[in-house]
C-alpha cells in the first residue's frame, strides 16, 4: 500500500462520497460550529440526546475527504450509545488521531481506517475537527475550533 | 538552453537558487509552484545578508564610528534601489516595513483613520487579500464611515464601472491589488487611480503579487501609496515597503513611536524626524532591506519583461496542459492574467489535491488563501492553486498534470 492509499483507505473514500447522516437536525437538543481556520473547513454536529444516550446524531458543512469520512464515522459509530460511552471513544479516537497512542482498540471498527492521518501532521486537524466539535456541543458549547 | 523560444535561460536561473537545485536531484524532485506563498531566495540574497552580517553590521543612524555609517549606507543604498525597483521620485518617499500588510496597516493607521467620520467611505474590491481587508475594518471600527466593495465578474474582471460609481467626494481612499493572489487578475491600476483621483480620494495599491511578475511604476500608475513584500519578490521574509508621495507622507503622523524616529524627547514634547526615518521607528531589519535590495537587483539583471514572458508561457502551457482533466475547473480567467492558476476538482476537495500532489514532490497551495470574501463571491470552499515564479519550466507543469490526472483516477 502507498503512503497515499494508506492515507485514503476504501472506507475513508466510500464515507467522503456518500456521508453519512449528512443533513441538519430540527430538534437537536445539542449543537456546535467547527472551525478550522487554517484550511476554512467548516462542520455543524447535531445530536438529540434521550436518557443519557445519543439517539440521533448528524453533521453537515464543507471539508476535505478526510473531514467528511471522520465526521460521518463518527456519527455511525456513535449512535445509540451512552453519552459516557461516546465521550470515551472521543478521547480514544482523539489520542489515535493525535499519535498520544499507538494501540488501536478492536472497538474503532472502521474509524481505525483515519490511522493513516497520523503520517500527515497537516492534516491531523482534519480528521480530529468534527470529534472536538461533538466534544464542544456536549459540554454545551457553541463552537470548536481547531487552533 | 531555450525553454520557451525566448532568450531566457531558465536553466541558468535554476542555477542561481540553491534549494531549487537540490530538492531537484535525486529520486523525488521537488517541483515548487508555491511562489505567490513565497519565492525561494538565490545564493546572491543569501549571500547579501550573511556578508552584511558577517562585514559591515552595526546599528544606524547612531554610532560615529565607521562601522556604522557603513551600515547606514547599506541601509539608505537599499533604499535607493528600492526607489529605483519602484521608480519614484526620491528615496525619502520609500519606506521600509515589515512587509505588505504593515505597509497598508500604517496607512489605514496613519492616514485613513483620522479622516474617517460619518459619511466618509472607504473602497475595497471583492478580490482583496485579508491584508489589504483587514487593517481597513480596524481603521473604520467606531467611525460611523462605510466599507465599499467593488464588485467583479465570473471571470475575476473587476466591474470598473461599479468602481466609478462606488468611488466618490466622500472616499478617502480606495485600495485594490494589482494583481489577485487567487485569480491572477491583473487590475488596471492605473485607470482606477485616475478615476478616484478625478474624485479627490486617495489610492492605495496592494503590488504583493505584481512586484514578482512585472515592472512597478508608481510613477506612471500616479498612485498615492503602494505596498510590496520582499519575501514574495526573492528577497529575505520580514521586510517590505511602504512608497508614499512626499507630499502626502509629510502631512501624516508617525505610526508607532520610539527610537530613530525622533530629533528631540522630553517629558514635555517630542518632536519628530522627517520622512523616511519618521515611520521606522526602533531598529529596523537593516539586513532584511539590504537582502530585498540584492533580490530588486538580481530581478532587474534576469529582467522583469524576461520573468514576465517566461511566466506567460509557462502559464499558457499549464491551461493547455490542465484542460482536458476531467472536473478541473480554472478560477479567475480574466485576459492576460498573471501566472497564478487556480483550480478545483469535481469531487476532490482542494486539501486533498495538496496532500496528494504532495506525495509526489509537487508544492502548491491549497484553501482560502487568505481571501474568504472571495471564496464565498465565487461559492468555492477554496482552490488548489499552482503558482508560477522565474526558475519554474515546462516540464515541472506537465509533472503537474500528469498529477493530476492520476488524482481524478484515484478519486474517481
Amino acid at each position: 500500500m502507498n503512503e497515499m492509499e494508506e492515507l485514503y483507505r476504501e472506507i475513508i473514500l466510500d464515507h467522503n462520497k456518500r456521508p453519512r447522516n449528512f443533513h441538519a437536525m430540527e430538534d437537536a437538543t445539542h449543537h456546535a460550529d467547527g472551525h478550522n481556520p487554517l484550511c476554512g473547513d467548516e462542520i455543524e454536529v447535531f445530536v438529540k440526546v434521550e436518557g443519557g444516550k445519543i439517539a440521533d446524531i448528524s453533521f453537515q458543512g464543507e471539508g476535505c475527504a478526510i473531514s467528511k469520512s471522520s465526521a460521518s464515522l463518527m456519527t455511525s459509530a456513535l449512535k445509540g450509545k451512552t453519552l459516557d460511552e461516546a465521550k470515551r471513544e472521543c478521547g480514544i479516537v482523539v489520542a489515535m488521531l493525535t499519535g498520544k497512542t499507538d494501540s488501536i482498540p478492536d472497538e474503532l471498527g472502521d474509524i481505525a481506517a483515519l490511522q493513516g492521518v497520523r503520517q500527515f501532521p497537516a492534516r491531523i486537524k482534519c480528521a480530529t475537527l468534527s470529534w472536538h466539535t461533538l466534544e464542544e456541543s456536549l459540554q454545551g458549547g457553541k463552537t470548536a475550533s481547531t487552533e | 538552453m531555450s525553454d520557451n523560444g525566448t532568450a531566457y535561460d531558465v536553466a541558468k536561473v535554476r542555477a542561481d537558487f540553491p534549494l531549487i537545485e537540490n530538492l531537484a536531484k535525486g529520486a523525488k524532485p521537488l517541483v515548487y509552484l508555491d511562489s505567490a506563498a513565497s519565492t525561494q531566495k538565490p545564493r546572491i540574497v543569501v549571500e547579501a545578508l550573511s556578508d552584511f552580517y558577517l562585514k559591515d553590521y552595526a546599528n544606524i543612524h547612531r554610532g560615529v564610528h565607521f562601522l556604522s555609517q557603513k551600515a547606514t549606507d547599506a541601509y539608505e543604498k537599499a533604499r535607493e534601489t528600492a526607489r529605483r525597483f519602484v521608480n519614484a521620485r526620491e528615496a525619502a518617499e520609500c519606506i521600509f516595513v515589515r512587509n505588505a500588510t504593515e505597509g497598508v496597516n500604517l496607512v489605514a493607521s496613519s492616514y485613513a483613520k483620522s479622516r474617517l467620520k460619518p459619511g466618509a467611505n472607504i473602497v475595497l474590491t471583492t478580490m482583496e487579500h485579508h491584508a489589504n481587508i483587514v487593517p481597513w475594518q480596524m481603521a473604520l471600527e467606531g467611525t460611523g464611515a462605510e466599507l465599499r466593495v467593488v464588485p467583479i465578474d465570473s471571470r475575476g474582471v473587476l466591474d470598473v464601472e461599479a468602481f466609478g460609481k462606488l468611488v466618490d467626494e466622500n472616499t478617502v481612499i480606495a485600495a485594490f491589488s494589482y494583481v489577485s493572489n487567487v485569480l491572477g487578475t491583473v487590475n488596471p491600476v492605473k485607470k482606477l487611480t485616475a478615476i478616484a483621483h478625478d474624485k479627490g480620494a486617495k489610492v492605495l495599491v496592494d503590488a504583493a503579487q505584481a512586484a514578482p511578475h512585472r515592472k512597478i511604476d508608481v510613477a506612471d500608475i500616479g498612485c498615492d501609496f503602494l505596498v510590496l513584500s520582499g519575501h514574495k519578490i526573492y528577497g529575505p521574509t520580514g521586510i517590505g515597503l511602504l512608497y508614499a508621495k512626499r507630499e502626502i507622507l509629510e502631512k501624516m503622523p508617525p505610526y508607532q513611536g520610539g527610537g530613530d524616529m525622533i530629533l528631540t524627547v522630553s517629558f514635555e514634547k517630542t518632536t519628530y524626524k522627517g520622512i523616511p526615518d519618521r515611520f521606522e521607528a526602533g531598529t529596523p531589519h537593516i539586513a532584511g532591506a539590504v537582502g530585498m535590495a540584492a533580490a530588486m537587483d538580481y530581478m532587474e539583471r534576469i529582467g522583469l519583461a524576461n520573468i514576465e514572458a517566461h511566466e506567460a508561457a509557462l502559464l499558457s502551457r499549464c491551461r493547455e496542459k490542465l484542460a482536458p482533466i476531467p472536473g478541473l475547473k480554472e478560477i479567475g480567467t480574466a485576459p492576460g492574467k498573471a501566472a497564478v492558476f487556480s483550480f478545483t476538482l469535481e469531487g476532490v476537495h482542494p486539501h486533498d489535491i495538496g496532500t496528494f500532489l504532495d506525495a509526489d514532490n509537487i508544492a502548491i497551495r491549497a484553501g482560502h488563501h487568505c481571501a474568504e470574501p472571495l471564496m464565498k463571491f465565487l461559492k468555492i470552499p477554496g482552490t488548489a492553486r499552482a503558482s508560477f515564479g522565474m526558475y519554474n519550466t515546462a516540464e515541472e507543469v506537465d509533472k503537474l498534470a500528469t498529477a493530476l490526472e492520476k488524482i481524478v483516477k484515484f478519486f474517481a
